[in-house]
Protein backbone atom coordinates (compact mmCIF):
# COMPACT_ATOMS: atom_id res chain seq x y z
CA UNK A 1 0.00 0.00 0.00
CA UNK A 2 2.84 2.35 0.83
CA UNK A 3 5.00 1.30 -2.12
CA UNK A 4 6.61 3.68 -4.58
CA UNK A 5 4.11 6.35 -5.30
CA UNK A 6 6.27 9.45 -5.49
CA UNK A 7 9.55 9.89 -7.32
CA UNK A 8 11.62 10.63 -4.23
CA UNK A 9 12.20 7.89 -1.72
CA UNK A 10 12.48 10.46 1.07
CA UNK A 11 9.02 11.83 0.43
CA UNK A 12 7.49 8.36 0.20
CA UNK A 13 8.70 7.36 3.64
CA UNK A 14 7.56 10.62 5.24
CA UNK A 15 4.34 10.25 7.14
CA UNK A 16 3.97 13.98 7.62
CA UNK A 17 5.42 16.65 5.39
CA UNK A 18 5.38 20.32 6.33
CA UNK A 19 6.93 22.79 3.92
CA UNK A 20 7.43 26.52 4.42
CA UNK A 21 4.61 26.87 6.89
CA UNK A 22 3.78 30.40 8.05
CA UNK A 23 0.96 31.43 10.31
CA UNK A 24 0.17 34.67 12.06
CA UNK A 25 -2.56 35.65 14.50
CA UNK A 26 -4.33 38.95 14.79
CA UNK A 27 -4.93 40.02 18.37
CA UNK A 28 -6.76 43.22 19.25
CA UNK A 29 -3.58 45.28 19.33
CA UNK A 30 -0.95 43.47 17.28
CA UNK A 31 -0.11 40.73 14.82
CA UNK A 32 1.79 37.75 16.18
CA UNK A 33 3.91 35.76 13.79
CA UNK A 34 3.38 32.30 15.34
CA UNK A 35 5.22 30.35 12.66
CA UNK A 36 7.70 31.58 10.10
CA UNK A 37 8.79 29.35 7.23
CA UNK A 38 8.79 26.06 9.12
CA UNK A 39 9.78 22.94 7.23
CA UNK A 40 9.67 19.52 8.84
CA UNK A 41 9.42 15.90 7.75
CA UNK A 42 8.33 13.17 10.07
CA UNK A 43 8.74 9.50 9.22
CA UNK A 44 6.18 6.79 9.73
CA UNK A 45 6.35 5.45 13.28
CA UNK A 46 8.66 8.21 14.45
CA UNK A 47 8.39 9.85 17.86
CA UNK A 48 9.19 13.54 17.42
CA UNK A 49 9.23 16.09 20.22
CA UNK A 50 8.81 19.80 19.57
CA UNK A 51 10.47 21.85 22.29
CA UNK A 52 10.60 25.55 22.91
CA UNK A 53 9.49 28.31 25.25
CA UNK A 54 5.83 29.24 25.28
CA UNK A 55 4.75 31.36 22.36
CA UNK A 56 7.12 29.73 19.90
CA UNK A 57 4.32 28.37 17.77
CA UNK A 58 4.78 24.68 18.52
CA UNK A 59 1.17 24.20 19.57
CA UNK A 60 0.04 26.11 16.49
CA UNK A 61 2.05 23.70 14.37
CA UNK A 62 0.33 20.80 16.09
CA UNK A 63 -3.08 22.32 15.42
CA UNK A 64 -2.14 22.72 11.77
CA UNK A 65 -1.13 19.05 11.53
CA UNK A 66 -4.40 18.13 13.26
CA UNK A 67 -6.27 20.16 10.68
CA UNK A 68 -7.84 22.35 13.37
CA UNK A 69 -5.98 25.37 12.00
CA UNK A 70 -4.94 26.34 8.48
CA UNK A 71 -1.51 27.77 7.69
CA UNK A 72 -1.37 31.17 5.97
CA UNK A 73 1.27 29.83 3.60
CA UNK A 74 2.90 26.49 3.00
CA UNK A 75 2.13 22.86 2.41
CA UNK A 76 0.95 20.27 4.96
CA UNK A 77 0.63 16.67 3.89
CA UNK A 78 -0.14 13.41 5.59
CA UNK A 79 0.57 10.25 3.59
CA UNK A 80 1.08 12.40 0.52
CA UNK A 81 -2.32 14.07 0.76
CA UNK A 82 -2.84 17.69 1.66
CA UNK A 83 -4.49 18.08 5.05
CA UNK A 84 -7.77 19.91 4.59
CA UNK A 85 -9.39 19.41 7.98
CA UNK A 86 -9.43 17.31 11.12
CA UNK A 87 -9.77 13.59 10.76
CA UNK A 88 -9.64 10.41 12.79
CA UNK A 89 -6.23 9.46 11.37
CA UNK A 90 -4.60 12.28 13.29
CA UNK A 91 -5.92 12.52 16.83
CA UNK A 92 -5.05 15.21 19.30
CA UNK A 93 -4.43 15.03 23.04
CA UNK A 94 -4.50 18.23 25.04
CA UNK A 95 -2.90 19.52 28.22
CA UNK A 96 -6.23 19.43 30.01
CA UNK A 97 -7.67 16.00 29.45
CA UNK A 98 -10.68 17.56 27.64
CA UNK A 99 -12.78 14.56 28.64
CA UNK A 100 -16.51 15.08 28.36
CA UNK A 101 -18.04 15.31 31.85
CA UNK A 102 -21.48 14.20 30.67
CA UNK A 103 -20.14 10.80 29.63
CA UNK A 104 -18.67 8.00 31.70
CA UNK A 105 -15.07 6.92 31.20
CA UNK A 106 -16.27 4.25 28.77
CA UNK A 107 -18.56 6.72 27.00
CA UNK A 108 -15.61 9.03 26.43
CA UNK A 109 -13.53 6.28 24.84
CA UNK A 110 -16.51 5.24 22.71
CA UNK A 111 -17.05 8.79 21.42
CA UNK A 112 -14.33 8.66 18.77
CA UNK A 113 -15.07 5.03 17.93
CA UNK A 114 -18.67 5.85 17.15
CA UNK A 115 -17.50 8.54 14.75
CA UNK A 116 -14.66 7.01 12.87
CA UNK A 117 -15.51 3.43 12.09
CA UNK A 118 -18.19 1.22 10.73
CA UNK A 119 -17.99 -1.06 13.73
CA UNK A 120 -20.82 -2.91 15.39
CA UNK A 121 -21.73 -1.90 18.92
CA UNK A 122 -20.11 -5.06 20.26
CA UNK A 123 -16.85 -4.40 18.40
CA UNK A 124 -16.77 -0.81 19.65
CA UNK A 125 -17.30 -1.97 23.19
CA UNK A 126 -14.54 -4.54 22.84
CA UNK A 127 -12.07 -1.99 21.45
CA UNK A 128 -12.90 0.57 24.11
CA UNK A 129 -12.37 -1.99 26.85
CA UNK A 130 -9.12 -3.15 25.24
CA UNK A 131 -7.65 0.38 25.26
CA UNK A 132 -8.85 1.08 28.77
CA UNK A 133 -7.11 -2.12 29.79
CA UNK A 134 -3.99 -0.93 27.96
CA UNK A 135 -3.84 2.24 30.06
CA UNK A 136 -4.72 0.25 33.17
CA UNK A 137 -8.13 1.75 33.83
CA UNK A 138 -10.62 -0.90 32.79
CA UNK A 139 -11.79 -1.13 36.38
CA UNK A 140 -12.92 2.48 36.14
CA UNK A 141 -14.87 2.26 32.89
CA UNK A 142 -18.19 3.00 34.54
CA UNK A 143 -16.79 5.83 36.67
CA UNK A 144 -17.54 9.47 36.14
CA UNK A 145 -14.78 11.71 34.89
CA UNK A 146 -14.73 13.88 38.02
CA UNK A 147 -13.95 10.83 40.12
CA UNK A 148 -10.55 10.36 38.45
CA UNK A 149 -7.22 11.93 39.37
CA UNK A 150 -5.36 14.13 36.87
CA UNK A 151 -3.09 11.29 35.77
CA UNK A 152 -6.01 8.92 35.33
CA UNK A 153 -7.83 11.50 33.24
CA UNK A 154 -4.85 11.78 30.91
CA UNK A 155 -4.74 8.00 30.67
CA UNK A 156 -8.40 7.97 29.64
CA UNK A 157 -7.67 10.73 27.13
CA UNK A 158 -4.85 8.56 25.77
CA UNK A 159 -7.18 5.57 25.46
CA UNK A 160 -9.77 7.79 23.77
CA UNK A 161 -7.16 9.00 21.27
CA UNK A 162 -5.80 5.50 20.59
CA UNK A 163 -9.13 3.71 20.24
CA UNK A 164 -10.08 4.90 16.71
CA UNK A 165 -6.67 3.58 15.61
CA UNK A 166 -5.17 6.84 14.29
CA UNK A 167 -1.85 6.58 12.51
CA UNK A 168 -0.68 9.88 13.99
CA UNK A 169 -1.01 10.94 17.60
CA UNK A 170 -0.62 14.65 18.32
CA UNK A 171 0.10 15.46 21.94
CA UNK A 172 0.02 19.05 23.18
CA UNK A 173 1.85 19.13 26.51
CA UNK A 174 -0.31 16.25 27.70
CA UNK A 175 1.55 15.76 30.97
CA UNK A 176 2.19 19.44 31.74
CA UNK A 177 -0.35 19.66 34.54
CA UNK A 178 0.63 16.44 36.31
CA UNK A 179 2.88 15.88 39.29
CA UNK A 180 6.36 14.43 38.75
CA UNK A 181 5.62 10.90 39.94
CA UNK A 182 2.51 10.53 37.79
CA UNK A 183 4.45 11.91 34.83
CA UNK A 184 7.18 9.31 35.26
CA UNK A 185 4.58 6.53 35.20
CA UNK A 186 3.08 7.95 32.05
CA UNK A 187 6.51 8.19 30.35
CA UNK A 188 6.74 4.44 30.90
CA UNK A 189 3.20 3.86 29.65
CA UNK A 190 3.53 5.94 26.52
CA UNK A 191 6.83 4.27 25.54
CA UNK A 192 5.34 0.82 26.09
CA UNK A 193 2.23 1.65 24.06
CA UNK A 194 4.27 3.29 21.32
CA UNK A 195 6.51 0.24 20.98
CA UNK A 196 3.46 -2.05 20.82
CA UNK A 197 1.35 0.03 18.45
CA UNK A 198 3.95 1.96 16.48
CA UNK A 199 2.09 5.22 16.01
CA UNK A 200 3.69 8.31 14.57
CA UNK A 201 3.74 10.68 17.53
CA UNK A 202 4.30 14.43 17.52
CA UNK A 203 4.72 15.58 21.08
CA UNK A 204 4.83 19.22 22.14
CA UNK A 205 6.46 20.14 25.43
CA UNK A 206 8.56 22.84 27.05
CA UNK A 207 10.24 20.26 29.24
CA UNK A 208 13.54 19.35 27.57
CA UNK A 209 14.13 16.30 29.75
CA UNK A 210 10.71 14.96 28.85
CA UNK A 211 11.44 15.48 25.17
CA UNK A 212 14.75 13.61 25.40
CA UNK A 213 13.10 10.80 27.33
CA UNK A 214 10.43 10.25 24.69
CA UNK A 215 11.65 11.44 21.30
CA UNK A 216 13.62 9.86 18.50
CA UNK A 217 14.24 13.42 17.48
CA UNK A 218 13.96 16.66 19.42
CA UNK A 219 13.15 19.76 17.37
CA UNK A 220 14.05 23.06 18.96
CA UNK A 221 11.83 26.09 18.37
CA UNK A 222 12.47 29.73 19.21
CA UNK A 223 9.75 32.37 19.53
CA UNK A 224 8.92 35.69 17.83
CA UNK A 225 8.61 34.56 15.12
CA UNK A 226 8.25 30.83 15.70
CA UNK A 227 11.08 29.07 13.89
CA UNK A 228 12.85 25.73 13.96
CA UNK A 229 16.39 26.36 15.24
CA UNK A 230 18.01 23.01 15.65
CA UNK A 231 17.35 19.34 15.59
CA UNK A 232 18.81 16.64 17.83
CA UNK A 233 18.69 12.92 17.21
CA UNK A 234 18.40 10.94 20.44
CA UNK A 235 19.91 7.52 19.83
CA UNK A 236 19.46 6.28 23.41
CA UNK A 237 18.09 2.75 23.84
CA UNK A 238 14.48 2.25 24.97
CA UNK A 239 12.72 2.09 27.27
CA UNK A 240 14.34 5.21 28.66
CA UNK A 241 14.36 6.28 32.27
CA UNK A 242 13.88 10.01 32.77
CA UNK A 243 16.40 9.93 35.64
CA UNK A 244 19.23 8.26 33.72
CA UNK A 245 22.59 10.02 33.44
CA UNK A 246 22.88 9.59 29.65
CA UNK A 247 19.54 11.24 29.20
CA UNK A 248 20.54 14.09 31.46
CA UNK A 249 23.61 14.78 29.30
CA UNK A 250 21.47 15.25 26.20
CA UNK A 251 18.98 17.35 28.12
CA UNK A 252 21.71 19.61 29.50
CA UNK A 253 23.16 20.16 26.06
CA UNK A 254 19.79 20.97 24.48
CA UNK A 255 18.83 23.26 27.34
CA UNK A 256 22.09 25.15 26.90
CA UNK A 257 21.39 25.67 23.20
CA UNK A 258 17.79 26.65 23.93
CA UNK A 259 18.89 29.28 26.46
CA UNK A 260 21.22 30.76 23.88
CA UNK A 261 18.28 31.38 21.54
CA UNK A 262 16.00 32.75 24.22
CA UNK A 263 18.72 35.16 25.40
CA UNK A 264 19.49 36.41 21.89
CA UNK A 265 15.76 37.06 21.50
CA UNK A 266 15.64 39.07 24.69
CA UNK A 267 18.85 40.93 23.87
CA UNK A 268 17.82 41.55 20.28
CA UNK B 1 -33.58 7.88 55.45
CA UNK B 2 -36.34 6.84 57.85
CA UNK B 3 -35.35 9.63 60.19
CA UNK B 4 -35.62 12.13 57.34
CA UNK B 5 -39.08 10.86 56.41
CA UNK B 6 -40.23 10.87 59.99
CA UNK B 7 -39.06 14.37 60.77
CA UNK B 8 -40.56 15.71 57.55
CA UNK B 9 -43.88 13.99 58.25
CA UNK B 10 -43.87 15.34 61.77
CA UNK B 11 -43.34 18.85 60.46
CA UNK B 12 -46.33 18.65 58.12
CA UNK B 13 -48.51 16.98 60.74
CA UNK B 14 -47.67 19.80 63.13
CA UNK B 15 -48.60 22.32 60.45
CA UNK B 16 -51.93 20.57 59.96
CA UNK B 17 -52.52 20.48 63.71
CA UNK B 18 -51.77 24.19 64.03
CA UNK B 19 -54.26 24.91 61.27
CA UNK B 20 -56.85 22.73 62.94
CA UNK B 21 -56.33 24.44 66.32
CA UNK B 22 -56.55 27.86 64.73
CA UNK B 23 -59.94 26.95 63.30
CA UNK B 24 -61.08 25.45 66.61
CA UNK B 25 -60.08 28.63 68.44
CA UNK B 26 -62.56 30.51 66.20
CA UNK B 27 -60.26 33.51 65.80
CA UNK B 28 -61.38 33.96 62.21
CA UNK B 29 -64.74 33.25 60.65
CA UNK B 30 -64.94 29.81 58.94
CA UNK B 31 -65.76 31.77 55.78
CA UNK B 32 -62.22 33.13 55.82
CA UNK B 33 -60.41 30.12 57.22
CA UNK B 34 -61.98 26.74 56.42
CA UNK B 35 -61.12 23.76 58.57
CA UNK B 36 -58.79 21.05 57.24
CA UNK B 37 -61.70 18.63 57.43
CA UNK B 38 -63.96 20.72 55.18
CA UNK B 39 -61.12 21.19 52.66
CA UNK B 40 -60.57 17.47 52.65
CA UNK B 41 -64.33 16.90 52.23
CA UNK B 42 -64.40 19.25 49.25
CA UNK B 43 -61.44 17.51 47.61
CA UNK B 44 -63.04 14.12 48.17
CA UNK B 45 -66.36 15.16 46.63
CA UNK B 46 -64.58 16.90 43.73
CA UNK B 47 -62.62 13.73 43.08
CA UNK B 48 -65.77 11.64 43.31
CA UNK B 49 -67.86 13.73 40.89
CA UNK B 50 -64.88 14.04 38.53
CA UNK B 51 -64.58 17.85 38.42
CA UNK B 52 -61.13 17.83 40.01
CA UNK B 53 -59.71 15.25 37.61
CA UNK B 54 -61.18 17.04 34.65
CA UNK B 55 -59.85 20.45 35.67
CA UNK B 56 -56.43 19.02 36.50
CA UNK B 57 -56.28 17.24 33.16
CA UNK B 58 -57.22 20.43 31.29
CA UNK B 59 -54.61 22.52 33.11
CA UNK B 60 -51.80 19.95 32.96
CA UNK B 61 -52.47 19.33 29.29
CA UNK B 62 -52.16 23.03 28.47
CA UNK B 63 -49.05 23.22 30.49
CA UNK B 64 -47.30 20.18 29.04
CA UNK B 65 -48.09 21.04 25.43
CA UNK B 66 -47.19 24.72 25.81
CA UNK B 67 -44.08 23.98 27.84
CA UNK B 68 -43.00 21.30 25.38
CA UNK B 69 -43.45 23.65 22.43
CA UNK B 70 -41.52 26.37 24.26
CA UNK B 71 -38.60 24.01 24.89
CA UNK B 72 -38.66 22.61 21.36
CA UNK B 73 -38.51 26.10 19.89
CA UNK B 74 -36.31 27.68 22.56
CA UNK B 75 -33.31 25.34 22.40
CA UNK B 76 -32.73 25.60 18.62
CA UNK B 77 -33.24 29.36 18.76
CA UNK B 78 -30.76 29.59 21.64
CA UNK B 79 -28.22 27.59 19.62
CA UNK B 80 -28.84 29.97 16.76
CA UNK B 81 -28.29 33.14 18.81
CA UNK B 82 -25.10 31.66 20.23
CA UNK B 83 -23.71 30.79 16.83
CA UNK B 84 -24.24 33.90 14.76
CA UNK B 85 -23.63 37.55 15.50
CA UNK B 86 -26.66 38.57 13.47
CA UNK B 87 -29.16 36.38 15.30
CA UNK B 88 -27.62 37.41 18.60
CA UNK B 89 -28.24 41.06 17.74
CA UNK B 90 -31.82 40.35 16.64
CA UNK B 91 -33.42 37.28 18.24
CA UNK B 92 -31.08 37.48 21.21
CA UNK B 93 -32.03 41.07 22.00
CA UNK B 94 -35.70 40.30 21.42
CA UNK B 95 -35.51 37.36 23.86
CA UNK B 96 -33.71 39.47 26.44
CA UNK B 97 -36.37 42.18 26.19
CA UNK B 98 -39.40 39.94 26.22
CA UNK B 99 -38.04 37.82 29.03
CA UNK B 100 -38.24 40.82 31.33
CA UNK B 101 -41.94 41.15 30.51
CA UNK B 102 -44.01 39.30 33.14
CA UNK B 103 -45.64 36.58 31.07
CA UNK B 104 -49.12 37.32 32.44
CA UNK B 105 -48.91 40.51 30.39
CA UNK B 106 -49.41 38.31 27.32
CA UNK B 107 -52.92 37.34 28.47
CA UNK B 108 -54.87 40.34 27.14
CA UNK B 109 -53.07 40.12 23.80
CA UNK B 110 -53.65 36.37 23.56
CA UNK B 111 -57.38 36.82 24.22
CA UNK B 112 -57.69 39.43 21.47
CA UNK B 113 -55.73 37.32 19.00
CA UNK B 114 -57.12 33.88 19.72
CA UNK B 115 -60.36 34.50 21.63
CA UNK B 116 -61.28 32.50 24.70
CA UNK B 117 -59.72 29.33 23.33
CA UNK B 118 -57.05 26.71 24.02
CA UNK B 119 -54.77 28.50 21.58
CA UNK B 120 -54.80 31.58 23.80
CA UNK B 121 -53.78 29.52 26.81
CA UNK B 122 -51.06 27.69 24.88
CA UNK B 123 -49.75 30.99 23.58
CA UNK B 124 -49.40 32.35 27.11
CA UNK B 125 -47.57 29.24 28.28
CA UNK B 126 -45.24 29.23 25.28
CA UNK B 127 -44.42 32.92 25.82
CA UNK B 128 -43.62 32.12 29.45
CA UNK B 129 -41.24 29.32 28.50
CA UNK B 130 -39.64 30.36 25.24
CA UNK B 131 -37.53 33.39 26.17
CA UNK B 132 -36.01 31.81 29.26
CA UNK B 133 -35.03 28.77 27.22
CA UNK B 134 -33.46 30.85 24.46
CA UNK B 135 -31.39 32.84 26.93
CA UNK B 136 -30.34 29.82 28.97
CA UNK B 137 -29.30 27.83 25.89
CA UNK B 138 -27.42 30.80 24.49
CA UNK B 139 -25.64 31.35 27.79
CA UNK B 140 -24.84 27.65 28.12
CA UNK B 141 -23.35 27.39 24.67
CA UNK B 142 -21.19 30.48 25.22
CA UNK B 143 -19.94 29.21 28.55
CA UNK B 144 -18.75 25.73 27.60
CA UNK B 145 -14.96 25.34 27.35
CA UNK B 146 -13.88 25.57 23.68
CA UNK B 147 -11.60 22.59 24.24
CA UNK B 148 -14.61 20.25 24.18
CA UNK B 149 -15.51 21.17 20.63
CA UNK B 150 -11.85 21.14 19.60
CA UNK B 151 -11.40 17.65 21.01
CA UNK B 152 -14.59 16.50 19.29
CA UNK B 153 -13.55 18.04 15.97
CA UNK B 154 -10.17 16.38 16.25
CA UNK B 155 -11.99 13.06 16.52
CA UNK B 156 -13.91 13.83 13.34
CA UNK B 157 -17.13 15.28 14.74
CA UNK B 158 -18.62 17.96 12.49
CA UNK B 159 -21.69 20.15 12.09
CA UNK B 160 -24.90 18.80 13.53
CA UNK B 161 -23.12 15.96 15.33
CA UNK B 162 -21.00 18.44 17.27
CA UNK B 163 -24.10 20.42 18.23
CA UNK B 164 -26.14 17.45 19.39
CA UNK B 165 -23.38 15.34 20.94
CA UNK B 166 -21.09 17.97 22.41
CA UNK B 167 -22.51 21.48 22.63
CA UNK B 168 -25.96 20.52 23.92
CA UNK B 169 -24.88 17.99 26.54
CA UNK B 170 -22.06 20.29 27.64
CA UNK B 171 -24.56 23.08 28.30
CA UNK B 172 -27.00 20.81 30.13
CA UNK B 173 -26.48 22.53 33.49
CA UNK B 174 -27.56 25.81 31.91
CA UNK B 175 -30.42 24.21 30.02
CA UNK B 176 -31.77 22.81 33.25
CA UNK B 177 -31.81 26.16 35.00
CA UNK B 178 -33.47 27.67 31.94
CA UNK B 179 -36.07 24.90 31.95
CA UNK B 180 -36.78 25.51 35.63
CA UNK B 181 -37.16 29.21 35.13
CA UNK B 182 -39.31 28.68 32.04
CA UNK B 183 -41.46 26.26 33.97
CA UNK B 184 -41.97 28.75 36.80
CA UNK B 185 -42.97 31.50 34.37
CA UNK B 186 -45.27 29.21 32.39
CA UNK B 187 -47.03 27.80 35.45
CA UNK B 188 -47.63 31.20 37.02
CA UNK B 189 -48.89 32.79 33.83
CA UNK B 190 -51.22 29.90 33.06
CA UNK B 191 -52.77 30.10 36.54
CA UNK B 192 -53.18 33.84 36.20
CA UNK B 193 -54.81 33.41 32.79
CA UNK B 194 -57.19 30.73 34.02
CA UNK B 195 -58.27 32.83 36.99
CA UNK B 196 -58.50 35.96 34.89
CA UNK B 197 -60.71 34.68 32.03
CA UNK B 198 -63.15 31.91 31.35
CA UNK B 199 -61.86 29.74 28.57
CA UNK B 200 -64.77 28.14 26.81
CA UNK B 201 -62.88 25.09 25.63
CA UNK B 202 -62.13 23.69 29.06
CA UNK B 203 -62.24 24.53 32.75
CA UNK B 204 -58.88 24.32 34.45
CA UNK B 205 -57.81 24.53 38.05
CA UNK B 206 -57.65 28.30 37.83
CA UNK B 207 -61.36 28.39 37.02
CA UNK B 208 -62.23 26.21 39.97
CA UNK B 209 -60.26 28.60 42.15
CA UNK B 210 -62.07 31.56 40.65
CA UNK B 211 -65.53 30.01 41.11
CA UNK B 212 -64.62 29.06 44.65
CA UNK B 213 -64.14 32.75 45.36
CA UNK B 214 -67.35 33.74 43.54
CA UNK B 215 -69.33 31.22 45.58
CA UNK B 216 -67.58 32.15 48.79
CA UNK B 217 -66.55 28.51 49.02
CA UNK B 218 -63.33 28.90 50.95
CA UNK B 219 -62.88 25.13 51.26
CA UNK B 220 -62.79 24.94 47.46
CA UNK B 221 -60.29 27.81 47.20
CA UNK B 222 -57.90 26.31 49.69
CA UNK B 223 -58.42 22.80 48.30
CA UNK B 224 -57.51 23.89 44.78
CA UNK B 225 -54.51 25.83 46.04
CA UNK B 226 -53.44 22.65 47.71
CA UNK B 227 -53.74 20.74 44.41
CA UNK B 228 -51.75 23.42 42.56
CA UNK B 229 -48.95 23.14 45.11
CA UNK B 230 -48.95 19.34 44.78
CA UNK B 231 -48.66 19.58 40.99
CA UNK B 232 -45.76 22.01 41.31
CA UNK B 233 -43.98 19.67 43.70
CA UNK B 234 -44.68 16.67 41.47
CA UNK B 235 -43.22 18.38 38.40
CA UNK B 236 -40.11 19.20 40.36
CA UNK B 237 -39.72 15.65 41.60
CA UNK B 238 -40.67 13.91 38.36
CA UNK B 239 -39.22 16.20 35.71
CA UNK B 240 -36.32 18.13 37.21
CA UNK B 241 -35.02 15.98 40.06
CA UNK B 242 -33.85 13.12 37.81
CA UNK B 243 -31.96 15.53 35.51
CA UNK B 244 -30.48 17.24 38.54
CA UNK B 245 -29.37 13.94 40.03
CA UNK B 246 -27.76 13.01 36.71
CA UNK B 247 -25.94 16.35 36.57
CA UNK B 248 -24.64 16.10 40.10
CA UNK B 249 -23.50 12.53 39.61
CA UNK B 250 -21.71 13.13 36.31
CA UNK B 251 -20.27 16.57 36.89
CA UNK B 252 -19.52 15.85 40.52
CA UNK B 253 -21.20 19.02 41.69
CA UNK B 254 -23.69 19.99 44.31
CA UNK B 255 -25.32 18.38 47.26
CA UNK B 256 -23.92 15.43 49.19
Amino acid sequence: MLTSEGPSAGAASSKLVLEHISKSFQTSSLTVQALDDVTLRIAEGEFVCLVGPSGCGKSTLLNIIAGLDRPDRGLVQADGHTIAGPGPHRLMMFQEAALFPWLTVLGNVLFGLKLSNKLTAAERQEKAEYFLELVGLKRFMHSNVHELSGGMKQRVALARALAPNPSVLLMDEPFGALDALTREQLYGDIQRIWSQHRKTIVFVTHNVREAVCLGDRVILFSPNPGRIREEFAIPLPRPRDINSVDLARYATEITRVLKGYVQTEVAG
Amino acid sequence: MIVRWLSASLFFLALLAAWHLAVKAKIWSPLLLPSPVSVFDYLRSAVEDGTLWEATAVTVRRLLIGYGLGILAGIPLGLLTASSRWSQDTIGVLALGLQTLPSVCWVPLALLWFGQTESAMLFVVVMGTLWSLILATDNGVRTIPPIYTRAARSMGSTGLHTWTHVVLPASLPFLLSGMKQGWAFAWRSLMAAEIFVTILTGFGLGHLLHYGRELNAMDQVVGIMFVIVIIGLAVDKVLFAPIERFLHRRWGTGRP
